[in-house]
């Protein structure tokens, strides 16, 4: 009650000096705008990595043939690989922690229902595959291991799939034709969503490994066993980068590669990209926060010299207040909470400047803005702080006055 | 009992330039519901002397008594709830809050008072009609003439019914019409019993008053117990 009054008249004190109180809020508005938009840009980036292993299951390692380290000279899509089913069998069987070695074909292809036509992308996997990508069917069911062993022509649509051919009507045990092979429907698969780069992850369609490799992509897959990619799956993230080493010496020494000579594969820790992504935000994140800092300080002196400013000029008016009765305390916290008042409302235009950056920073980096109600709450209470502590010099001094003396200044 | 007891009350300003005694030596008594005018030379102590019974300032020696509390012992919360209570003090310069209208000014001790917005408001508007000013309740200081102003800073003095009044040169800054209007109020007050002490540099106000004191060099060197004018005029009419 007697709060709500104070407020309402510091208000009108600063009201009285708009332009004035507008410049020394200035530092409060920036350092309160960094730290919204460092939080929100550092809560973006942990996002974007959470989804990131979302979409494409956590503690994944990828390997892919060729060298990427050899100038750029990755091979080919359909070029003979050098990676087989027995090197994803040997991982699996070998390599500690090792849950699933996932290999796979893929290739862009047209899938045709009926009269519908649709351009798609088509793996082929075993059954692994689930278990790395962390995805499953919704509807229907997986392939049998013996389905994938035959190399059976059954096919599991991904969900913009199923829709684009058969709209609300049931897929499964339908027929879809795929470079004029019929693959029967057995499954639709979960929904996943845009990937973290924002392609659409249920474009997709799935079919046993061998069935894609003879039938779909590329040939010369099959005849010696050959793969385009293994996805391997760890237990743990810890297991990840000894469990690399391992492969890489696994795979060397099947593939028969000594002394100096190149890898003819190579592998690349998933989770390190989302990684290298998040610690780049937290470089951003830190600036902003020695941004917010300074800025915070700075502000607060402002604070603190514009409340002596206007002590002094109000001398009279405090004199006037005391002797008509106001006490110290009252005078001490007139002030307080007018600095703090001044401070809080930068607090405020900082949170609006600070969401605005956030969210150009978030679009232009292509993930969400996220500003939590936390760190608006911690926004308005470190400036409130900030007004309180750099304000309470000035009030004192307020609060200090002799009565007569101050009635006496000009 | 007197309102006001003092005792070998002595002000010094200590200077680069030496000591000022402001004040020396006063002894006075004031009678609860008296009125005296206080008149001297320029630099004689009324200032000096009012500040100190007003509770704004501190004897450098000697005892002060209001209304039978011993101010020196007071700590500065002790003086403020003092001013806030019992003493109401009016400026020459008026000294009104220029952002706050008439009716807000009328408020303030109030306001340190702890009075609810509602009560405060009730009085103050109540306080603003004693003097005449209810039609300005909402004007602001820069907005009213100088005899308004004054009359809004005997309101804000007014508010908590004090029983004491204490004016330094309140009609300095007025034109005579407009002192003579004030003055006459501060009769009115005090025929309803408000104690009032008033500085002035004019002897026709003086006459207005039942006792005069006059200062010399920080010393009372006359105490006069008069009749008011007034009274006078009846006592020549009758
Ligand atoms: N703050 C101060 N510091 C130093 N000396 C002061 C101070 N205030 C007053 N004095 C001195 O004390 C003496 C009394 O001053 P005071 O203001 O009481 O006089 P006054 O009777 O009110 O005069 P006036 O009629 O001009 O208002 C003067 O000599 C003055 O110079
Ligand atoms: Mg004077």
């Amino acid at each position: 009650m007697r709060l709500i009054e104070a407020i309402r008249s510091a208000l009108s004190a600063i009201m009285a000096n708009a332009l004035r109180s507008l410049l020394t809020m200035l530092g409060i508005v920036i350092g309160v705008a960094a730290v919204i938009a460092m939080v929100a840009i550092g809560s973006g980036a942990r996002n974007l990595v959470d989804r990131q292993i979302r979409s494409l299951g956590a503690n994944l390692a990828i390997i892919t043939p060729g060298n990427v380290t050899q100038g750029g000279a990755r091979l080919g899509a359909g070029a003979a690989s050098s990676l087989t089913d027995d090197d994803a069998q040997a991982i699996k069987n070998e390599i500690d922690g090792v849950i699933a070695a996932a290999p796979f074909v893929q290739g862009g292809t047209q899938v045709v229902a009926g009269g519908n036509n649709w351009a798609t992308r088509i793996y082929g996997i075993d059954n692994d595959w689930f278990e790395a990508r962390e995805w499953d069917v919704a509807v229907g069911r997986n392939f049998d291991p013996e389905e994938i062993r035959r190399g059976d022509i059954v096919v599991i649509l991904g969900q913009t799939v199923a829709r684009n051919l058969f709209g609300e009507d049931d897929p499964i045990d339908q027929t879809v034709r795929v470079r004029n092979v019929p693959f029967r429907v057995i499954g639709v698969m979960a929904p996943k969503g845009q990937s973290a780069f924002g392609q659409d992850q249920d474009d997709v369609i799935f079919v046993p490994l061998d069935a894609g490799r003879r039938r779909v992509i590329g040939r010369n897959y099959a005849k010696d066993g050959s793969v385009g990619s293994i996805f391997v799956k760890f237990a743990r993230e810890e297991e990840i980068e000894p469990g690399i080493e391992l492969i890489t010496r696994l795979l060397q020494q099947r593939h028969r590669i000594v002394g100096d000579q190149e890898d003819d594969f190579s592998i690349r820790n998933l989770t390190e990209i989302a990684n290298t992504a998040s610690a780049s935000a937290n470089t951003l994140s830190m600036l902003l926060a020695a941004v917010a800092a300074v800025s915070l300080l700075v502000g607060g002196i402002g604070i603190m010299n514009i409340m002596l400013v206007s002590v002094t000029e109000r001398t009279r008016e405090i004199g006037l207040r005391l002797a008509v009765g106001a006490r110290p305390r009252d005078i001490l916290s007139q002030f307080l909470i007018e600095a703090t008042t001044l401070s809080t409302i930068g607090g405020i235009l900082g949170i609006a400047l600070g969401a605005t950056v956030a969210y150009f920073v978030a679009q232009l980096a292509g993930w969400p803005s996220l500003i939590s109600s936390e760190a608006i709450a911690v926004a308005v209470g470190f400036s409130a702080l900030v007004g309180i502590f750099f304000g309470f010099y000035p009030a004192q001094r307020a609060a200090k006055l002799d009565p007569i003396e101050a009635l006496r200044r000009e | 009992m007197a309102l006001i007891e003092t005792r070998g009350l002595r002000r010094v300003y200590d200077l680069d330039g030496g000591r000022v005694v402001a004040l020396d030596h006063v002894d006075l008594d004031v009678a609860q519901g008296d009125f005296v005018a206080v008149m001297g030379p320029s630099g004689s102590g009324k200032s000096t002397f009012m500040n100190l019974i007003g509770c704004l300032d501190r004897p450098t020696e000697g005892h002060y008594r209001l209304a039978d509390t011993a101010v020196e012992k007071l700590d500065a919360d002790g003086l403020a709830a003092l001013r806030n209570r019992q003493i109401g003090f009016v400026f020459q310069q008026f000294n009104l809050l220029p952002r706050v209208d008439a009716i807000g000014n009328v408020e303030l001790p109030m306001v340190y008072a702890g009075v609810d917005r509602r009560a405060r408001h009730e009085r103050a508007l109540s306080a603003l009609e004693r003097v005449g000013l209810a039609g300005r309740a909402h004007h602001r200081p820069m907005q009213l003439s100088g005899g308004q102003q004054q009359r809004v800073a005997i309101a804000r003095a007014l508010v908590n019914r004090p029983s004491l009044l204490l004016a330094d040169e309140p009609t300095g800054a007025l034109d005579s019409r407009t002192a003579e209007e004030i003055l006459a109020l501060f009769q009115e007050l005090n025929r309803e019993g408000v104690t009032i002490v008033l500085v002035t540099h004019d002897a026709d106000v003086g006459r207005h008053a039942r006792r005069l004191i006059r200062f010399r060099d920080g010393r009372v060197i006359e105490d006069i117990r008069q009749q008011p004018l007034e009274a006078r005029r009846e006592e020549a009419l009758t």
